[in-house]
């Protein structure tokens, strides 16, 4: 059972089929969520993030499909999934807060009523109660004067109140797993980090797996264990956040890096990512980053796209290992043959990807240790 | 031209609007020409028969050819709506355009007029308009004219105060353009995409008002042809199973209304593709 | 949100509707002094000579400026004078108050049957894209506003009547074997429901049905469109996808969440298809020959009966009005939002 993780994307692939074409939103997209670790979703706007986590939600457009792989909760396959099911599951073991707060309330519908509607649902709150319960899940994510708060309306309260009620919603019934949309997008500065402790703390003290997505890299640095770096569609690196901050592996890591202000350094090093990320329903070269890329070779064209696992070095600080193909049948980035076994549900074995805190990477050409110097 | 013919290859239904759109202009334009019997010789021994090869659409109770009827009304029922739909569209632009334009009073006595209007049920105030001006056509276009005039003042006025202080328009204002020549040069083939979408949409109806109001026994008087007075002449028929003395000029008149809603339906689609429901 | 605002904003939507009267009024009163021609010429008669037409203008005041024939009218209006009918000799109010329970009861049935209708196909269709029900939702929209209404009254009536002989002859509220039931409401309907006799209430039914239907379609299809649209806009909003993810049941996503937020901009629709059912009425009346306001104004224009038609275009504004009300007080209510930006 422990050795399942929380939540697991296994090599998914994902087509909205609108009207100007099908779009490949997700390809050969693995993460995983542990219990009681917070991982970050980093990416540019557009780059898979949401489509992941609505995926792992099951609350997917209908004009977007799961052609490939398999997401599952706790070994429960989510994709094909009955929708009764999936609304069994969702707010009760799995629930997601979203950004701009303000709009992801219902408008004429106090808070507390709306509180009231999960509790009802899944925890067991019934006509009499459900209004202190409600009460007691707002003033478990700090706020004041719940009671009077559980009578206002979204109009009637700020942003940063607003995500703490889309917050206390979430928890309400104590899901095991949590996932975060973009939670601070559109706050001020101070609530962002208020919002942020406020998810971080919760999670770890209840023990609650979280997947965090973010554009921003100092917030996922802060508050996570393990970060997965999309592009495009792609998974393009992940690993535990120290690693993967201190030694980018992917040239777009390290471009998401150099992009990112921070305070000691100045606004003339911050180098801006070059090009726009390519228009997901043409044909795409294997690599989805190729044509923005500087590092970019003749090999890269080359298919598969290998998946490349830094060996790791026992008791060895700020010194990393060689980079080697990932030692799996699910790995060497095989795209769509052979993976039947090692998707087996519940199946941990040696077949598997190894350890996710591994770091590892997509790409022909990443930043190799020698080259960092 | 490229894009319209892209919307038009993605549309069939508004290539239908279009065709009978052109047919009821045809039969507008030439109806009087090609009706094969005069719309208005009656004809005893022929009254109240069935359409047949002779008759395609039958003969009334005085053995006119409905079809030629059908047909001749065509002009004037058109002009009608033209007509009014033209006076509101020439009004509604300037006084919208204004109030957008200068705001302050001009804009609040402009929206309390149209306020007054829109407090009426519209063709009930049509009824009155004409009622207290006169029981004659020009009076039907003026009615209509005036009851629609809302909704054009309402889009102009509204295209107009958003644009009031964008960039082009600083542009040419710094450039020492007059108010009116910014107003005319500038603002107004700006509020012209949406007008039109207005005008279409509003054609049909007030097809539907002015037909309406001579089907209660005002504007246009018997023996003209028009669709409106033609249903209600024929209603007196449908109880004794005489349908098509109504059915014919009903349908054209559905018909024509139903091209006019198409094709607004479809300009707006070409003009704002965003505002498709 | 305290009842006492909540209260207060009710007061403030009641206050915003007199400009609306007062213009209502206004445009009335202009309406009668534009009458072509001398009015008291008009009004004295063939034979009159110059001296009793000079008496008609003194009596008529229209030998007073026009401001004080305003108040005048006002006045008179105030004290519920709207004249005399010239067809019936009798007060135009008197004539008015007889005939709207009948104007009003074809009205609310047929909105009854519109909203009934509309609302589930408007919903249906915008849960259910591109299918049969939402081609079927556009086929309706589409077509329904080209319908004129005097055309498909006439031709319900061939095919229920002539042709199937489902229907009663289309000649007014009750079918001349019947007695009205005692009058209450004015609404046969409910008038011979309270009496307990349900053979005049089928009768009445049955009378009402066809224009009913009739002026039913015409308002189907504005409803029905802003159902559709509106609906399409909640189930795609932020808090809809935050009630689905919370695993809300989905009835209650769609009713609760979905529903009653896509409610508001329908019911402010409501308002906009009065108006035209007001106006629709009086074809539908006159194709029926249903004894109704509407009617008896068509009857007063054909008879040059101005006073009536005034008192008629007035009364139907003023209900307008009242309804416009009614709405803005509902949406207070429904809405939490009403008033704070404002």
């Amino acid at each position: 059972m422990s050795n399942v993780p929380l939540l697991e994307v296994d090599d998914v692939s994902i087509e909205f089929r609108t009207r100007s074409g099908v779009v490949k939103a997700l390809e050969d997209v693995s993460f995983t969520v542990a219990k009681g670790e917070i991982v970050g979703l980093v990416g540019e706007s557009g780059s898979g993030k949401s489509v992941s986590a609505y995926a792992a939600m099951g609350i997917l457009d209908a004009a977007g499909v799961v052609t490939k792989g398999r997401i599952a909760y706790q070994g429960m396959a989510i994709n094909g999934a009955k929708e009764r099911d999936l609304q069994a599951l969702r707010g009760r073991e799995m629930s997601m807060i979203f950004q701009s707060p303000r709009t992801a309330l219902n408008p004429i519908r106090t808070v507390g009523r709306q509180i009231g509607d999960v509790l009802r649902r899944h925890g067991g709150a019934t006509r009499q109660n459900w209004r202190e319960r409600a009460i007691a899940a707002l003033a478990q994510v700090r706020i004041p004067d719940p009671a009077r708060r559980a009578e206002a309306y979204p109009f009637e309260l700020s942003g940063g109140m607003c995500q703490r009620i889309c917050i206390a919603m979430a928890l309400a019934c104590e899901p095991k797993l949590l996932i975060a949309d973009e939670p601070t997008t559109g706050l001020d500065v101070t609530t962002q980090a208020a919002i942020m402790d406020l998810i971080a703390n919760l999670c770890r003290a209840r023990g609650m797996g979280a997947l965090l997505i973010t554009h921003d890299l100092h917030l996922a640095a802060e508050s996570c264990d393990r970060i997965v770096v999309m592009h495009a569609g792609h998974v393009v690196e992940t690993g535990p956040v120290q690693a993967l901050f201190a030694r980018p592996l992917h040239p777009y890591t390290a471009s998401l890096l150099a992009a990112t202000p921070s305070p000691d350094r100045s606004l003339d090093d911050i180098g801006a990512i070059p090009g726009n990320l390519p228009d997901l329903r043409a044909p795409l070269p294997p690599c989805r980053y190729r044509t923005r890329c500087q590092r970019a070779l003749e090999v890269c064209d080359r298919e598969p796209l290998p998946a490349l696992v830094e060996g790791k070095k026992e008791g060895t600080q700020g010194a990393f290992g060689p980079l080697h193909p990932q030692p799996t049948a699910n790995a060497a980035g095989q795209l769509r043959s052979g993976d039947g076994s090692a998707v087996a549900p519940g199946g941990t074995g040696g077949q598997n990807p190894p350890h996710p805190n591994h770091h590892t990477v997509r790409c022909w050409n990443p930043l190799r240790t020698e080259e960092a110097a | 031209m490229q894009h319209f013919l892209y919307v038009l290859r993605e549309n069939p239904i508004t290539v239908i609007a279009f065709s009978l759109f052109a047919l009821i202009v045809f039969a507008a334009l030439f109806g009087p020409l090609l009706a094969p019997y005069d719309p208005l010789a009656s004809n005893p021994a022929r009254a109240l028969q069935p359409p047949s090869w002779d008759h395609w659409f039958g003969t009334d109770q005085l053995g006119r050819d409905v079809f030629s009827r059908v047909l001749v009304a065509t002009r004037l029922d058109l002009t009608i709506a033209v007509a009014a739909v033209t006076i509101s569209f020439a009004i509604g632009s300037v006084v919208g355009t204004l109030a957008g334009y200068y705001g302050g009073l001009l804009d609040q006595a402009v929206g309390r007029v149209t306020d007054t209007i829109m407090a009426f049920p519209l063709f009930v105030l049509a009824m009155g308009i004409v009622a207290a001006m006169g029981n004659t056509v020009e009076n039907i276009v003026y009615a209509t004219a005036i009851i629609n005039l809302p909704f054009y003042i309402r889009v102009a006025r509204a295209e107009v105060s958003v644009r009031r202080h964008a960039g082009f328009v600083e542009a040419a204002r710094l450039a020492g353009n007059s108010d009116a020549r910014l107003l005319a040069m500038h603002l107004f083939p700006n509020i012209l995409p949406p007008m039109m979408v207005q005008v279409s949409l509003n054609m049909g109806w007030a097809i539907l008002n002015a037909a309406g109001l001579s089907f209660i026994g005002l504007g246009v008087r018997p023996p003209t042809p028009e669709w409106g007075i033609m249903v209600a002449e024929g209603a007196t028929f449908i109880i004794s199973g005489e349908w098509w003395l109504a059915l014919f000029p009903g349908a054209a008149l559905m018909l024509a209304v139903f091209a006019f809603n198409l094709l607004g339906d479809g300009l707006r689609d070409l003009i704002d593709p965003r505002r498709r429901t | 949100m305290a009842e006492r605002s909540r209260l207060e904003l009710i007061g403030r939507r009641l206050l915003s509707a007199v400009p609306s009267v007062f213009g209502v009024v206004l445009v009335t009163f202009v309406l009668t002094r534009a009458l072509p021609g001398d009015p008291a010429v008009y009004f004295a008669g063939m034979m009159a000579d110059e001296a009793s037409i000079a008496e008609v203008r003194q009596r008529l005041g229209l030998d007073r400026s026009w401001v004080e024939q305003f108040f005048a009218y006002v006045w008179n209006l105030l004290q519920g004078d709207l004249g005399r009918s010239l067809m019936t000799g009798r007060p135009v109010l008197t004539e008015l108050a007889e005939r709207l329970p009948a104007s009003l009861e074809l009205t609310f049935v047929a909105l009854l049957f519109a909203i009934g209708v509309a609302v589930p196909l408007g919903v249906l269709a915008a849960t259910r894209p591109d299918s049969w029900v939402d081609h079927l939702c556009r086929v309706v929209v589409t077509a329904g506003v080209s319908l004129p209404t005097f055309f498909t009254g006439l031709f319900l009536v061939y095919i229920f009547y002539f042709l199937l002989g489902w229907s009663p002859s289309p000649l007014g509220r009750l079918d001349f074997l019947y007695f009205p039931p005692p009058h209450v409401t004015g609404f046969y309907t409910i008038d011979s429901l309270l009496a307990g006799d349900f053979e005049t209430f089928r009768a009445a039914l049955n009378q009402l049905a066809l224009p009913a239907l009739t002026l039913g379609l015409f308002s189907l299809a504005p409803i029905a469109r802003m159902t559709r649209a509106s609906m399409l806009q909640t189930l795609s909003a932020d808090f809809v996808r935050t009630a689905r993810a919370m695993g809300l049941a989905g009835s209650t996503v769609l009713w609760t969440y979905a529903f009653r937020n896509a409610l508001l901009p329908v019911i402010t629709t409501l308002g906009m298809v009065f108006s035209f059912m007001l106006g629709a009425n009086v074809l539908v009346e006159r194709v029926f020959s249903w004894p109704g306001v509407g009617s008896f104004a068509v009857d007063a224009l054909v008879a040059s009966d101005y006073a009536a038609v005034q008192g008629f275009v007035l009364t139907m504004a003023l209900l307008f009005v009242l309804v416009n009300l009614t709405i803005d007080i509902i949406y207070t209510l429904i809405d939490p939002r009403v008033g704070v930006e404002g």
